[in-house]
């Protein structure tokens, strides 16, 4: 019997397929998204749009909610990790999660350099704005990747914008020449034979959900049409006005997302959404998606 | 070359549609009521959450389509979920309790070996490769169900009339071994149908 391969790590984020995952920040919220139809629960002390609200550092969560949590559905238990805190991530993986997020969300810890998630019995997701930082983290171990989208701000340009960078890159490395990958692994800064194997089949190694600033269920099936495998959708569930009904519409969309029927029956009388941010009136420094490399 | 359906609300429907492709089928999509209303020569139930995917066939309105299916007695695959999909009883004995199509009379818990951390890869009693992933355990196996492999003496993969249901994940080893033994491969399907 052979636990935690790259297979069974793998394997859990092509279950999760199809799917929405949700940000809680406690069991009752965890209860509510599970009977919505998440496939999985974010376990977090605050949502990512509560974080840029009120600043400071943001670190992993309590240990005592991530249980709670666990004991309250039946559903996949995530919970995130700072970039490069492994200490961090070996306390998630003692407490059992079901998958590490190594997250900008959070403070960064190390501005150089990620966790190596290869030692890990636990299998890790991790954020990426385009082809090279998502081979980066492949490389480290990551099992499943999300766009980075701009957590917290009910703003889907940037998730646009990184799953557009993500598709073009991946089909441009299917144009070159064998004798172009090596050149072109450098220009990306990622794993020659990640590049290679990219190039030959067209697609990534692990599945590409997508993120941040999710905030209605056509975002949520935009997003899907774009490539993405599944959803994580933080801020925008338990944010908005009528979160269980808004958490079932965003499951349905994600299902049904080449049904504009099926889309308008859902998005029907959902209530106020998430207050919202333009991303474009951020400075810099309040991007979470810059963080890491 | 067959169409196979595939139930697609949730889970890892795409590698059971790669390796139907590879047979020679062709896998259907099923998201919607219409979706089942073509003749279809078999269907899968892929893994995912089962929870996920039976509250997503009741909100769709894919019950009776499903129903007919299994009724019509072509050949079916289910795998993880899919088996607690078809399964009689589900954590009949929890508070977690969930509805399912009963078409095979097992009873399953789910989550039987434990969290993530605990999913794990060995080889059945005949040899299959097991891909274990937060998998169900089969508690209770009714009469009319043949048990067709073990591993540690445990049922994970029963058949009953022409439903093939797994505990774990033959969509994701190398090798089309149940699919082929399920649906069989284009030509040979092609040449039964004559």
């Amino acid at each position: 019997m052979q636990k935690s391969t790259n297979v069974t790590k793998l394997g859990l984020a092509q279950m999760l397929a199809g799917g929405v995952i949700m940000d809680v920040v406690d069991a009752e919220q965890a209860k509510i998204a599970e009977a919505a139809g998440a496939c999985a629960v974010m376990a977090l002390e605050r949502v990512p749009a509560q974080i840029r609200k009120e600043g400071g550092v943001a670190r992993a969560s309590d240990p005592a909610m991530i249980r709670a949590i666990q004991k309250a559905v039946k559903i996949p238990v995530m919970a995130k990790c700072r970039i490069g805190h492994f200490t961090e991530a070996r306390i998630l993986e003692a407490l059992e999660v079901d998958f590490i997020d190594e997250s900008e969300v959070l403070t960064p810890a190390d501005d150089e350099f990620h966790i190596d998630k290869r030692g890990f019995r636990a299998p890790f997701v991790c954020g990426c704005k385009d082809l090279g930082e998502a081979l980066r983290r492949i490389g480290e171990g990551a099992s499943l990747l999300r766009t980075k989208g701009e957590a917290g701000t009910g703003d889907i340009v940037e998730a646009v914008r990184h799953l557009r960078k993500l598709r073009t890159q991946i089909r441009r490395l299917g144009t070159l020449g064998k004798e172009e990958l090596a050149h072109e692994a450098k220009l990306l800064d990622a794993p020659l034979e990640l590049v290679t194997s990219v190039a030959q089949t067209g697609r990534l190694p692990v599945p590409n959900f997508a993120a941040g600033g999710i905030a209605t269920p056509d975002d949520a099936a935009l997003c899907m049409a774009l490539g993405a495998e599944a959803v994580f959708v933080g801020s925008g569930i338990f944010l908005s006005e009528d979160a269980p009904k808004r958490a079932r519409a965003i499951v349905s969309a994600v299902t049904s997302w080449e049904d504009a029927q099926k889309l308008a029956e859902v998005s029907t009388g959902l209530g106020q959404p998430m207050r919202s941010l333009q991303v474009s009136s951020l400075p810099e420094a309040a991007r979470f998606a810059s963080r890491g490399n | 070359m067959a169409r196979i359906g595939i139930l697609a609300v949730q889970g890892a429907f795409a590698p059971h549609a790669q390796v139907l492709r590879s047979l020679g089928h062709e896998p259907v999509l099923l998201r919607a009521p219409e979706h089942l209303e073509g003749p279809l020569a078999g269907m899968v139930f892929p893994g995912g959450e089962s929870s996920v995917q039976i509250d997503l066939v009741a909100r769709l309105g894919l019950e009776p389509g499903i129903r007919a299916v299994l009724d019509a007695g072509v050949p079916v695959l289910a795998t993880c979920a899919g088996l607690i999909l078809l399964a009689r009883d589900v954590d009949a004995d929890s508070a977690h309790r969930q509805w399912s199509f009963g078409a095979v009379d097992l009873a399953v818990v789910r989550n039987g070996w434990g969290r993530q951390v605990d999913s794990f890869e060995d080889a059945s009693e005949q040899g299959r490769p097991l891909i274990f992933i937060r998998a169900p355990r089969i508690v209770r196996v009714g009469p009319a169900v043949e048990i067709v492999d073990r591993y540690r003496g445990e049922p994970v993969l029963v058949r009953a009339g022409a439903i093939m249901a797994a505990t774990f994940h033959p969509e994701l080893s190398e090798g089309d071994g149940l699919h082929r033994e399920v649906f069989g491969a284009a030509a040979a399907s092609a040449s039964a149908a004559q």
